[in-house]
């Protein structure tokens, strides 16, 4: 049961992302990004990260795919459907892809991991929370300047200036 | 239970195409799409890592954490400039962008 809704859920990923590097309108392709991120969260609950699914949920088909939505839209002028998709040097980037991809394949299959199967703990969410304030303090600190100082960058970036 | 292997070559798909999406897209919200869905494939790899090897410690979570944070203050910014740099040239194409070429 749980193969198939992984099969399932990879190949709507996998699919829709493919689309989104494809698509001729940039608007369509962002619509196929919120798939893939509803797919990547899905794939999270199949791997019993439930927090983490709600996050991806909320930060990146909330907030980022909105942000992007938006920078199409004023900056949609330009694109007319017409337009070509891809540089010269797609041919080259999608043989150096294809090659990068047979070599991961290659190299994950081979590997022997070393597993450690093991139930999920039932308080991870709270052990998550007490990492984040505990070892992890200074990383959660910086991290939270980090966002300040890029909203702070883009409020500045994106500003009309007079002149 | 789905093998770890099947996981990670999933992600490697995706970030495969992520990078085939930021390196040949010519629109420059493309090429930031083609990003997300590199930074989306490390994440997978993170969490399928923490639950197929270290369960007990939250270091997997806590990474994928980090790289949502990370990348919601690179897509802020880098949105930003885009919008920026339409409004200077009127075009977001990234071929035409060269002011930086040597």
């Amino acid at each position: 049961m749980q193969q198939v809704m992984f099969i399932v859920i990879s190949a709507v990923t996998l699919i829709s992302g493919a689309l989104v590097v494809t698509t001729r309108s940039l608007f369509r392709s962002a619509l196929w990004l919120v798939l893939a991120f509803f797919g990547i969260a899905g794939l999270f609950v199949l791997l019993n990260a439930e927090f983490l699914a709600v996050a991806q949920i909320l930060i990146y088909v909330g907030a980022i795919s909105i942000l992007i939505i938006f920078a199409i839209m004023l900056s949609r002028g330009v694109m007319d459907p017409e337009t070509r998709r891809f540089n010269d040097q797609w041919g080259v980037v999608a043989g150096f892809t294809a090659v990068l991809l047979v070599l991961l394949v290659a190299i994950l299959t081979r590997v022997q991991w070393p597993l450690a199967a093991g139930a999920v703990p039932a308080d991870a969410i709270q052990r998550l929370g007490a990492d984040f304030v505990g070892p992890y303090v200074i990383p959660f600190e910086v991290a939270s300047v980090l966002l300040v100082a890029a909203m702070i960058g883009a409020i500045i970036i994106a500003r009309e200036r007079e002149n | 239970m789905v093998p770890l292997t099947w996981y990670l070559i999933v992600a490697a798909a995706l970030f495969c195409i992520g990078t085939f999406g930021a390196l040949a897209r010519r629109n420059a919200v493309g090429v930031l799409m083609g990003v997300e869905l590199m930074l989306n494939a490390v994440n997978i790899n993170l969490v399928a890592f923490w639950r197929y090897i270290n369960v007990g410690q939250m270091t997997g979570q806590l990474f994928a954490i980090f790289v949502i944070t990370v990348a919601a203050a690179e897509a802020a910014v880098g949105l930003a400039l885009i919008i920026a740099i339409y409004r200077q040239r009127r075009t977001v194409n990234v071929e035409e962008i060269d002011t930086m070429k040597g």
